[in-house]
Formats: structure tokens, C-alpha cells, sequence
């Protein structure tokens, strides 16, 4: 396929964090298990094969403890899936298993312990419960942990990576995520993963970029490879020619001069140029997040993902934890509004479909899921409600409902709000009596409802990702049809503008909190439509704050009438170029290159 | 299976949320490794090893699976009967209400 080893490579993947980096590769190989040799032992030295096997395992096992002991109280679900871990490192299963295969094949303990988890994993395979097949994911982890021992890589260990390095995966596990020496990793590549995984989350909060989801990166690159990392465009360059990293070195000084520019302004309110103030807002998924968000200059929170203390455990959360949890975003962020989404667990998280019951979803997006969930559980609903109200003492806070479908749903939910307010005025604790209510427009049912639904609540917030989803027929994880979904659709451009016109009538804010919302490309856009406030990941509010600074109103407003008569995506897409080319250098700037290299 | 004496045999219903997942499995093998036999468990026509949590893991048993559990020596009665229990119980794990 090559033909020499330094041939210039080019690779797509999901753009998951923005940013360029230039830099040399570090291949963790989490799988542990392609890459390893088989021998024959003879006979005589079968006993200090078992002997180092078993060391190994000790080891593992001492590491993982110590691991357990130094995860921070906000990885706690990380703490828990190691300590399972824990637990297996010594079943017979996996370690009598092992040890049987050396001495009856006489093989060495890497291809012993290869063979024996392959073996496991085929069985896993087999079992259609989506929870418990994942467990097969920590067998594996656990297999990986005693390799790294055998293999004596303790350069394999990212703990230990001692220089900054270009971090390459097929996937990263928690585990790893939580021992990364976040110092000295500059960017991340993954086989897996997408925006949303675990690694796009924690590469966007450390601002590293980040291209997930590559397909095969790991095989493709190798150690000490130069690699262009373009988190922005959602590129990788192996093996760059000279003359690409010059292009590359240009574009990530222009990234850095860019940031610097709009870092500047991020935290005043930002104004069109005809004097409109528009909140811009942060989605966030962990109270951490909150500091990101004053970081960036965020003007509340729009978004709270509350999914995260519900996952990776056997019980469900206490009143009191998601209380604590709610408490410390409100109380940092106040007196600028938190919206706290009610629990929206989906299909694809690990709680067997949110009801543990023994049944397999085929098409979770339609599922079982979010308000759905929480009205058929009124009893974790009801305990989140009341965290929620009693956490609104400390600041200014909004509830949200996920996934609604119809009017129904909403007053059941309002009513268990009242509920929560009932039971918490009996035992005369305090929340705030003015707590604004809305609701995700995110199902085309509500959107068309939208004049209906607005009777009911204070705001309306558009989640873009879901009904451009549902309204398109689209799945994004889908390849074959990814190409096919266009938040600047016509047609999600005409739904949009339906909701904002009924909010503006009855009075109700209309705000967008889908990606959508962070993509400077479709500002002109929502603005002309009258969205009121935005919301997005913490690291996209200084550059919306200043392409917001560079958009007039009264422009806008008469560009969303042409966008409006426009037939199809690539005609409205020129639209927004040809008007608006200063806010869309960025997005130039890549089919540039792409129109290079064909 | 074969036909055993029926004192060495219970049915028992998973009541836990998450079925046996890899903590709940660990809680039965840790007992189950104080038997002086061999403990079984049955979910169909699958028989794992109780003090494995690796095969409990591979019975994929979700809530409302129906197992038996088998002991081979009237000694591990006790043991039987803990393991019942605490299935039953569903692990400890936080009870909800439906």
C-alpha cells in the first residue's frame, strides 16, 4: 500500500475537541494482546513461568488498589468499575485458566493469558444483555493490566509517559483516562469513540485536541511518528510532508492568535454590532465543568447533563449526592442561571435500559428514555426533583424535561415538581419558590406543538442533536448516512424558525442547546430566526461571543428571509458563506486544504 | 442436569436491578469459595461455577432471570441457604419500589 514508510497519510475521524497540534506519536496499546510473541517453555522452567505469571498478577493487583485509593472523589464511578476489576484478577476463570494453559501447552504466560481472554471474550460475545456484554470490557482491562506486568512495558503505562506526546488508542478506558498524566499529552487519536465518549469529554476540558472515532489509527501509526493532529477539522496527517507542516505550523499559529483575539473579550456580555446582548451559555456534564465555564466567560449554564452520577454503578444516586452535586454548579455559578436537565438515560448507557429489566432495545433513540423513564419511575424522578429544588436555595436554578412528545408528559411533570415541593414544605425545607420550568424541543411532535407546550412552561430549548436526528431520519453513527445530516437543512431551519415565532408570541424564551448552537457557521442563522440565548461546550463560548460581536441584527433579519427561500443545504450553506465570510474564515480555511490534497 | 436430593437444590428469582453484574457475582463467589463441594449455578441449560465470577458473569443474568443453585454436599447447606438469601435480597443494592 505504501510505498516507503514516511509516505504522507491522511486521516478522517470525528472532530471530538478543536485545536492543531504537531507533535510525535505514542501508540498505548490497550488491547496489550496483537502485538504478543509465543514460545515453548521446556519442562524444566514451566514452575518460574507460573511463578512470573503469578507475579504479574500480584502486581496488577497491588497497582489497581493503589489506583482505587488515589481516584478523586469526582471519578467515583471510575472507582467503582476498578474495583470490580479487582475482583476478577484472580478468577479461575481468567488466572487458574492461565496458568493451566502454561503448563499444559507449555507456552509462556503472555500467550497463555492471550488465548485464555479471547476464549472469554467469544463467550461474551454471545450474550445479548448490552450491559452485561460490556463486562466483557473489563475482562479485558483486567487481561491488559497483567500484560503490561509480563510484557515488563512499564513505558506502556500511561501514567509514566514521560515526555508530551500525540496519545494514540483504539479506545481509552476509564481507568486509563484517570491515570493520564494530563501534562504530557498534547492531543489524542482513537480508533472509538465520538464526540460524546468519555475521552471527547475529558480531551474538550483539558482543551487538547482531539480526533475520535478514526477507524484505524492504531494501525496506520506507529510510535514516534510525526503526526498533525486537526481537532478543528477532524484531521490526521501522518508523516507530513514538508511542506504540509508548514501549512499546518501557519494554521496552528492562526489558531493560536485567533483564540488570543477572542479570549480577550469572552467574558463581557456579548453584543451584535447594532447593540443586541444575546446569554451565551455552557452545556456541562460535571460540576467540575462549572470552573471551565467561568474560564470561558460562559453567562450560565444552559445545559446541565445530570446521566453522569447514575452511570457505571449497581445503585441508583442519593437525594443527597445529586443535592451536593446540584449544589456545587448553583452555588459558583450563581447569581447566573443553572438549567439542570431531569435525567435523560438512554439505550446506549449502561444501566440495561434503564430498567434492569430483561429486555434489549433495538432502537434506543425511540426507546425507553429521559421523561419517558423518569414518568414510569416516579420514584427516582421524584428524588432528583427534590435534590434539584432543595439545590435552589443557593442560586438561581431552571429544571428541564428531556424527550418531550406531548402536552400530557409536560403536566405530569410539572406535577411531580409540585409533588416534591409538597413533601419538601412538610418536612419545612427550604427551596425557591420561583424556579422557571421548560422543556427540550427535541422530538418533531413538540416542536409542531410548540404554540400548545408554551402554555405550560417558561422557556422552550432547541437540542438540535436529537431533532435534527429524528426530523432527517438520520443516524450520525451511521457512515452511510452521516453525510445526510445538515443542521442548516432546510427544513430544520423552517422547524426552528416555527418554534421561535410561536415563543415569541406567548411570551416564552427560546434558546438552542444542541451543537448546532457552538458552530459559529450557523449563527447568522439563529439569530435572524430569534433565538434568544445559546448554549454549547465551555470551549466554543468565546469564539460565539465573537462572531455574535461581528453580526448585525438588523442584517440578520433580512438574510434569514433569502436563507428561508433557498431549496437545499449546499445552496443555503453558500448563502451563509457569501454574506458572512469573516465568521466562516475558519471553515474556508480547511476545504482549502482539502481542494489540495483532493 | 441429574437428579439430585431436593434439599440440595434452590430456585431463586434475581431481583437486583442490574442482574448479576460483576459486584453482585463477586458477593456469591466469595461464599461460594467457602464450600467444601462444588457450588452450581443454573440459569436453563447452563451450569457455571459459583466461585467464579468470570462464568457467573457469563450466565447474563438480567432481572427476573430465574437460577438454581446446587450444592453437592449437605455441609454447604448453610452456605446454600446464605446465597439465597442474599440473592433475594437483592445484594443489599438500594430496594426501589416499582
Amino acid at each position: 500500500m505504501n510505498d516507503t514508510d514516511t509516505r504522507e497519510i491522511i486521516l478522517r475521524g470525528i472532530s471530538a475537541s478543536p485545536g492543531i497540534c504537531i507533535g510525535g506519536a505514542y501508540l498505548v496499546d490497550n488491547e496489550g494482546v496483537h502485538v504478543v510473541d509465543k514460545y515453548l517453555i521446556d519442562k524444566g522452567h514451566l514452575h518460574e513461568e507460573v511463578l512470573r505469571f503469578k507475579s504479574a498478577v500480584g502486581k496488577a493487583k497491588y497497582q489497581l488498589h493503589e489506583l482505587i485509593e488515589n481516584t478523586p472523589e469526582e471519578l467515583r464511578q471510575n472507582a467503582y468499575i476498578l474495583e470490580s476489576h479487582a475482583l476478577i484478577i484472580q478468577d479461575k476463570m481468567l488466572y487458574g485458566k492461565t496458568i493451566e494453559t502454561i503448563e499444559k501447552e507449555q507456552v509462556n504466560a503472555e500467550w497463555a493469558l492471550k488465548k485464555v481472554t479471547s476464549g472469554l471474550r467469544a463467550m461474551f460475545k454471545k450474550i445479548s444483555d448490552p450491559y452485561l456484554k460490556e463486562r466483557a470490557d473489563d475482562i479485558m482491562h483486567v487481561s491488559g493490566y497483567i500484560m503490561r506486568n509480563l510484557t515488563g512495558a512499564e513505558t506502556e503505562d500511561i501514567a509514566d509517559i514521560d515526555k508530551r506526546v500525540i496519545l494514540v488508542a483504539h479506545d481509552l478506558s476509564p481507568a486509563e483516562t484517570s491515570k493520564i498524566q494530563l501534562k504530557q499529552i498534547m492531543a489524542v487519536i482513537t480508533d472509538r469513540g465520538g464526540k460524546a465518549s468519555h475521552t471527547g469529554i475529558i480531551a474538550q476540558s483539558l482543551e487538547i485536541p482531539a480526533v475520535l472515532g478514526v477507524g484505524n489509527a492504531t494501525a496506520r501509526i506507529d510510535n514516534d511518528d510525526i503526526v498533525i493532529v486537526d481537532g478543528t477539522a477532524g484531521i490526521v496527517v501522518i508523516n507530513p510532508t514538508a511542506r504540509t507542516l508548514d501549512e499546518f505550523e501557519l494554521r496552528k499559529q492562526r489558531y493560536k492568535k485567533h483564540r488570543e483575539d477572542i479570549n480577550r473579550d469572552s467574558h463581557a456580555l456579548a453584543e451584535t454590532d447594532d447593540g443586541y446582548s444575546f446569554r451565551v451559555m455552557a452545556n456541562i456534564e460535571l460540576p467540575e465543568n462549572v470552573l471551565s465555564v467561568i474560564y470561558h466567560g460562559g453567562d450560565g449554564i444552559g445545559l446541565y447533563r445530570t446521566e453522569f452520577q447514575y452511570l457505571g454503578r449497581p445503585d441508583f444516586p442519593t437525594e443527597d449526592e445529586l443535592f451536593e452535586k446540584y449544589r456545587d454548579v448553583v452555588e459558583v455559578m450563581s447569581p447566573k442561571p443553572v438549567t439542570i436537565r431531569t435525567l435523560d438515560i438512554n439505550g446506549d448507557k449502561a444501566l440495561t435500559n434503564g430498567n434492569g429489566m430483561d429486555v434489549v432495545e433495538r432502537n434506543p433513540a425511540l426507546g425507553l428514555r429521559a421523561i419517558r423513564y423518569c414518568l414510569k419511575r416516579p420514584d427516582i424522578f421524584m428524588t432528583q426533583i427534590r435534590a434539584i429544588l432543595r439545590a435552589s436555595v443557593y442560586g438561581s436554578i431552571r429544571i428541564m424535561f428531556p424527550m418531550i412528545s406531548n402536552y400530557e408528559e409536560v403536566r405530569q411533570a410539572k406535577q411531580i415538581v409540585r409533588d416534591a415541593a409538597a413533601s419538601l414544605d412538610k418536612e419545612g425545607i427550604d427551596y425557591s419558590r420561583n424556579i422557571e420550568i421548560g422543556i427540550m424541543i427535541e422530538i418533531p411532535s413538540a416542536a409542531i406543538m410548540a404554540d400548545v407546550l408554551a402554555d405550560e412552561v417558561d422557556f422552550f430549548s432547541i437540542g438540535t442533536n436529537d431533532l435534527i436526528q429524528y426530523m432527517l431520519a438520520i443516524d450520525r453513527g451511521n457512515r452511510q448516512v452521516a453525510h445526510l445530516y445538515h443542521p442548516l437543512h432546510p427544513a430544520v431551519i423552517r422547524m426552528v424558525q416555527h418554534v421561535a415565532n410561536v415563543a415569541r408570541e406567548k411570551g416564552v424564551k427560546v434558546s438552542m442547546c444542541g451543537e448546532m448552537a457552538g458552530d459559529t457557521a450557523n449563527l447568522p442563522v439563529l439569530l435572524g430566526l430569534g433565538i434568544d440565548e445559546l448554549s454549547m461546550n465551555p470551549q466554543a463560548i468565546p469564539e460565539v461571543k465573537h462572531a455574535i460581536r461581528c453580526i448585525s441584527m438588523d442584517y440578520a433579519k433580512k438574510f434569514i428571509k433569502e436563507v428561508l427561500k433557498q431549496k437545499t443545504c449546499e445552496d443555503v450553506y453558500k448563502l451563509v458563506r457569501d454574506n458572512y465570510s469573516d465568521i466562516m474564515a475558519k471553515a474556508m480555511d480547511m476545504d482549502e486544504f482539502l481542494e489540495i490534497r483532493g | 442436569m441429574e437428579p439430585a436430593k431436593k434439599e440440595f437444590v434452590k430456585e431463586v428469582v434475581i431481583v437486583n436491578e442490574l442482574g448479576l453484574h460483576a459486584r453482585s457475582a463477586a458477593q456469591i463467589a466469595s461464599l461460594a469459595r467457602q464450600a467444601k463441594s462444588n457450588v452450581w449455578i443454573f440459569k436453563g441449560d447452563q451450569r457455571v461455577d459459583a466461585t467464579s465470577i468470570i462464568d457467573i458473569l457469563t450466565l447474563a443474568a438480567a432481572r427476573g432471570t430465574k437460577i438454581i443453585l446446587k450444592v453437592n454436599d449437605g455441609g454447604d447447606l448453610e452456605i446454600l441457604e446464605t446465597i439465597v438469601a442474599l440473592v433475594e435480597n437483592g445484594f443489599g443494592e438500594q430496594s426501589r419500589h416499582e
